[in-house]
Formats: C-alpha cells, structure tokens, sequence
C-alpha cells in the first residue's frame, strides 16, 4: 500500500500533515522551516485539508496562538526552527504545563550569535527541558513517520503532552531522498478523530485556563508533569509496535547498530548516524567490533534502556551537535547519566562536531573509532570533551 | 445602529466576574470587567486575559471568578491566544461540531497592551480575527508595583520613573494606542470610561454586533498607582473625560464620532491635583510641565474635533 516518491524532509511532514488533516495550524517563517509550512499552506489555499491557518506575526505569537487552539479543543500543529524556537520558549513551557497535545516539526538549526542559518541541535537542546516530548529522525522516512506517531502519542488520553518531531535543517530538510508514503485512510485511521479534554468551547462547562499558582501547588504541579513524562515510553512503544503493523518499518525508544557484540560504539543523533553506520561498517570490515546507537525519544530520556544497550561497550563516543559552552554537550550528559548506576561501565568520551551545519564527514566518525579502539585497550582518556573537524 | 440600553434589564442579569476576586479595594478593573460581560450578555462569551492585575486576581489555584469559559497564558500574547481560540471555533464551526454565536473578548491591562503585547495585538487586528480586545488601562504596570508603561502620563511619579530632583517624574508623554488601533483600519474602535456607563455598554454591545477584529480602550483609575482615595474610581474617570485627558469617542469603518462632549472642558489641574503621582508638578519649577499636559491635551482634542467635523 506504499507510494513511492522523491521528496525533501519538508515535503514528507507536510505531506503526513495534509493526510493528518488537523484543526488549526499556526505559524511563521523561518529558514529552513519555511518550505514546510508553504507546502501545506498550499493545502489549505487548494482545499486538500480542512486545516484553519493563522500565519501570525512571529515564532512566540505561533505557539501562543497553538495554545489557545488546542485549549479550545482541537488537533493543533506547527513548525519552526533555531531562533524560532528559542522566540517560542516561554510558550513552550506553558503548552507542557497545560498538558496540550500540540505537534511541533522541529526543523533543527543554529542559534545567532553569529547569524547561521544551517543545521545543528542547538534549538531542540535548549527545550530539552520545558516538558516536550522529543522524536528525532536521521532521515527523510523518519521525519515522515515519527510526525504521524508523534500526534497518536502526544493525544494518548495518558499523556496528553506536547510533542516535537526533530530533523536536521537543509540536510534532510532540503535534500531529496526515497520514502514509502502510507495511503492517506490508514494514516487517518490510525491518528484517529481527535477527542478533546475539558474543551475551552465546552460553553455550558465554563472552565478557566492559566491560574496562577504559587507555593502552595506549584510544586505538585510540577512533579505531576514529571510522572506523566514517564508513561510516555511505554506509549511510544506501543504506538510505534501498531505503526509497524500498518506500514512495516519498526521503531523503538532509540536505533541500535551492529551494538550488540560490540566493544566500542558511537552514540549520535539524526542525520550523521546515517554517515556513522557505514563508518561502523567499515570498521567491522576490519573485525573490528564496533556498533552504533541512535537516539530516537531524546525526552522523556529512557535511561535504564540506555544503560542496557551501552553496558557492555568498553568505550563509548557521545556525538553532539549542540554545545553547553563550559559543560558537556547534551547528549553525553544524559548516556553518562544512564550509565553511572552501572558497577562496570564503559568509558565515556563526548565530541562535538557539525556546529552551524558543518559537514559530518566519515572519516571523522573513524576518528573517533580509532581514538576509541585506544581508549579500549588502554582505559586511558586524553580528553572527554573535544570539537571535531575544527578548524584552526 | 442604535443601540438601547435598559438599566431594570441589566439588573437582571448575571454578573459573569463572581466577588471573592483578590482585586484591590476601590479598583476599577474588574468594575469594567463585569460590564463588559454585562453589554455581551445576550452572547456566549469566552474571555482571555493577559498577565496583570485582573488575571492574578481573578483565578488562583482551583478558584476562579470567572463564570464564562476564559484563558490565560502569559504576558504578551492576549492577541494571539484568542486569535487560536476564536480560529479553532472557526475549525469547529465548519465541521458542525457548534452551532452557537460565540463572542470572543480579551481583557488587559496597558502594559500587556501598550507596551510587551502590542505586536501579538497588532498582528490579531491585521488578520481579522472576529474578537474584542478591550484594554483597562491604568497608566503604570500596577501587577509589579506601579513601574511606567508607555501608557503612562506625562510627568507621573512612577516607581521607575520617580519623581526626584534631578527628573520630574516621567518625562515622556502617553503613548496614544486608540490612534495606533483605528490605524489598523478595523471595523470599530473606542475609547471609553467606566464613569459613563451607557457610554461603555453602548460601545460594547456596538462592537460585539460587527463581525471583525475590534479594540475598546478603558480608562481604569488605580488607587494604589494614582495615590488617589479608595473610592474615587469613577470619579477620576470622569474627571479624565471632563477635562477632556480621557475623550470618549468611536471610529467606526474609518468614520470618528466623538461620542461624549463636556460642556466646559475642566481644565487638566483638576485631574492631577486628587492624585498624588502627580502632586511634585504643582511647583514651581515644574509648573511647564502641567502647562504641557494641558496644551497636549487641547491639541488632541482639536484633532479629534477636526477629524470628526471631516468625518460627518
């Protein structure tokens, strides 16, 4: 039931955005998010969706507008990118705190200063904590799929959480790869009809949004969303188990590969996992064990799977395409964090690499193999945190 | 579009902003708050505060004052909140899931009006969403402890702009956001006051009537900010009417009507003199400055005639 097609990261969300049909979208434009949203403007302008659409006047009007929509109950969806995102901030914070199942596509981008338009992590990074739920993609299909997952786990009557589905600004966004589109009824089958909780537009049910609360519940309320964030893997789980039933492709909390004899492996997200497997390949070619591990639900973190895959690595890489300017980039501080209950646990190094959208090449993934095939044989660290492919 | 106004059938109705709100005594914010609701009584209506005064005070933990569906999200945004909102109702509306009229109407204060939410206003105005957006503007961020807005007046004694020996208190004169709004070339624009009422419902009910974007700017004496006396609300709104600070007029579809004309405009002495924010102006060395306020006064007044003379 499949249809093949050549089409770019934006092409491929819009797309699973024309087949979701939601009530109300918001947004702004934003290279590289902007072709995103122009696609399915072009929906709306050509009556291929229902869709209501406010093209309002900046990222943090966007998300203000989301919010009221899908506070008045309904299926609500944008997209933005970098300093859009870092714009919506304080929105983001107030989408979680609503418990709005809103779905955002993260088209990931740099943050000025200097001004750079091109791919890196820093934006979704810098949400990591305001009470999303976070998927990403390495490629074209997973943006794809990962946004019509995205809604049936966002909407879970358990969870209720705002979503955002991540993929790499211009390298998947704007580069044309293969995909299998599903058939739009089973993707409208499977997100379902939308069903609205304590609606705003509920007239007879008058309700109140947006209290203010201070030190006598805040807390409560806080730990609250923390709970609700752990169902959500077991929701993304089971989400995803019926979504390979329709379309045949599996997903998990995150991809390994070639992991699980491995003795040293390379943790690394979206895009450059793509460059990293053949790299992982290669290196197997030569015996050696190398593996890779992919995260795909980067928040809620799933720490004890973490571990499990990672425990018997006697090194490991965290790659990071974002930085914590004095503190160690994002990614390896959640694997380190995973890893820390472990009583034997592999050697943790953190590389950052592909700031403002530097290439990842393959040959700096066998780098930090054969810095890792040392660090194995001789459980000595030169040092943890380094930037790769800088130029000096 | 005549619109009758009847006292014994207003009394009847339900006031839809409950007591028990933790607003100041004497304010004025929830007194335009329930009149509002009381000129759009014949709607469902679902309401949209900014943070501020009104919003703090009026939903607290599981309590709420408000009996109409109404959300709060943040500072800056009341014009896109409600622009999701009413847009959603739209969604709905044409999947036949709600068959009602619904009114949707935002109530701020100046500083998330004038000043941090004007961009969200603007851009709700510009594309048309079918919402009110009435303003009570008390001239100073009251929330936070009286600091200057853009709405505040010349020579006022804020906290950020106190008055001491070296600056006379604010030193800029109010922004003139009824102007900016009608600039926007929306259906319906006012300004009004609470000391006159059938003034206010008038307007209200007027704008609720014309589908499209709408703004009401409402004058909102603040005892506390003005240092003025507890029960002098509507009293100094009308003093701010009289003396013409305060015109009350409308801009209908480009057309401007002065709605209320003093007989003998006060001079603005009058005004500043039972508020104490103003007191540091009756000196001396400062007399320039109430000279100013009154010659700022008169210009925008003449204007305004003019432009209504232009108009009929």
């Amino acid at each position: 039931m499949a249809r093949v097609a050549a089409v770019t990261g934006n092409e491929a969300v819009a797309e699973a955005l024309r087949q979701i049909n939601p009530d109300v979208c918001a947004a702004y434009p934003i290279t590289p998010q902007t072709e995103l949203m122009q696609r399915f403007s072009s929906f709306v302008s050509n009556g291929k969706v229902d869709t209501e659409i406010i093209l309002v006047e900046s990222e943090h009007s966007a998300m203000s507008a989301c919010v009221g929509a899908a506070a008045a109950g309904g299926r609500v969806a944008t997209a933005t990118c970098g300093p859009g995102l870092a714009l919506m901030w304080e929105m983001l914070y107030v989408a979680s705190g609503m418990r709005l199942p809103i779905v955002m596509a993260v088209v990931n981008r740099s943050l000025s200063a200097p001004l750079n338009i091109h791919g890196d992590h820093s934006d979704a990074m810098g949400a990591r904590d305001s009470g999303w739920i976070q998927l990403w993609s390495e490629n074209v299909q997973e943006a794809y799929d990962n946004t019509i997952q995205a809604f049936r786990i966002a909407e879970h009557l358990d969870i209720r959480l705002p979503a955002m589905v991540c993929m790499d600004g211009f390298i998947i966004s704007h580069s044309i790869a293969r995909i299998d589109y599903l058939e739009d009824d089973p993707v409208k089958n499977f997100v379902a009809e939308y069903k609205p909780v304590h609606p705003l537009l509920d007239l007879d049910n008058p309700k109140s949004f947006g209290p203010l609360i201070l030190t006598d519940k805040y807390h409560e309320y806080k730990r609250a969303q923390h709970e609700v964030m752990t169902r959500v893997k077991d929701v993304v789980l089971a989400v995803a188990a019926e979504f390979e039933k329709m379309s045949g492709r599996k997903y998990e909390l995150f991809e390994t590969y070639r992991l699980d004899d491995a003795e040293i492996g390379l943790v690394i997200l979206n895009s450059a996992a793509g460059t990293a497997k053949d790299v992982v390949d290669s290196f197997r070619e030569r015996g050696v064990k190398a593996g890779l591990l992919k995260p795909r639900l980067f928040r809620p973190f799933p720490y004890e799977e973490y571990a499990q895959a990672l425990k018997d690595l006697k090194a490991v890489a965290v790659l990071d395409r974002a930085d914590s300017f004095g503190g160690y980039g994002p990614v390896f501080m959640e694997v380190c964090s995973a890893l820390y209950p472990l009583a034997k646990r592999p050697v943790a190094i953190n590389k950052i690499y592909g700031l403002g959208g530097r290439d990842f090449l393959p040959q700096h993934a066998a780098e930090v193999f054969t810095e890792l095939e040392a660090i194995a044989r001789t459980g000595r660290v030169k040092i943890t945190k380094e930037y790769i492919g800088v130029r000096e | 579009m005549a619109v009758q106004i009847n006292l014994k059938e207003l009394s009847k109705k339900e006031i839809l902003l409950s007591p028990g709100h933790r607003l100041c005594a004497g304010c004025s914010a929830p007194i335009i708050a329930k009149m509002v609701l009381l000129a759009a009584a014949d709607y469902p209506v679902v309401a949209n505060s900014p943070t501020g005064c009104l919003e703090v005070s009026t939903c607290i933990s599981e309590y709420t004052a408000w009996k109409v569906p109404w959300i709060h999200t943040a500072f800056e945004n009341a014009g896109a909140t409600l622009s999701g909102v009413e847009t959603m109702y739209r969604a709905w509306k044409k999947k036949g899931k709600i068959d009602k009229d619904v009114k949707f109407i935002a109530i701020g204060g100046d500083g998330g009006t004038y000043d941090i939410g004007l961009q969200s206003l603007s851009g709700a105005m510009e594309r048309g969403h079918d919402l009110l957006y009435v303003c009570y503007d008390n001239g100073a961020y009251m929330n936070t402890g009286i600091q200057r807005s853009s709405a505040t007046p010349l020579g006022a004694d804020t906290t950020t702009s106190p008055a001491g020996t070296a600056i006379p208190g604010k030193v800029q004169k109010r922004k003139d956001l009824t102007r900016i709004m009608a600039a926007h070339n929306i259906p319906y624009t006012a300004q009004a006051s609470p000391s006159h009422w059938s003034d206010f419902f008038k307007k209200v009910k007027k704008a609720l009537e014309i589908k499209g974007p709408k703004f009401i700017n409402v004058i909102s004496p603040c005892n506390r900010g003005w240092r003025s006396r507890l029960d002098d609300a509507i009293q100094l709104s009308r003093l701010a009417v009289q003396t013409c600070y305060w015109p009350l007029y409308e801009v209908v579809e480009g057309v401007t009507k002065v709605t209320y004309k003093p007989r003998e405009k006060k001079p603005i002495e009058e005004f500043l003199k039972v508020q104490g924010r103003f007191k540091h102006l009756f000196t001396p060395e400062n007399e320039w400055i109430i000279k100013k306020f009154q010659e700022d006064i008169d210009q925008e007044w003449e204007r305004l005639l003019k432009e209504e003379s232009r108009d009929s």
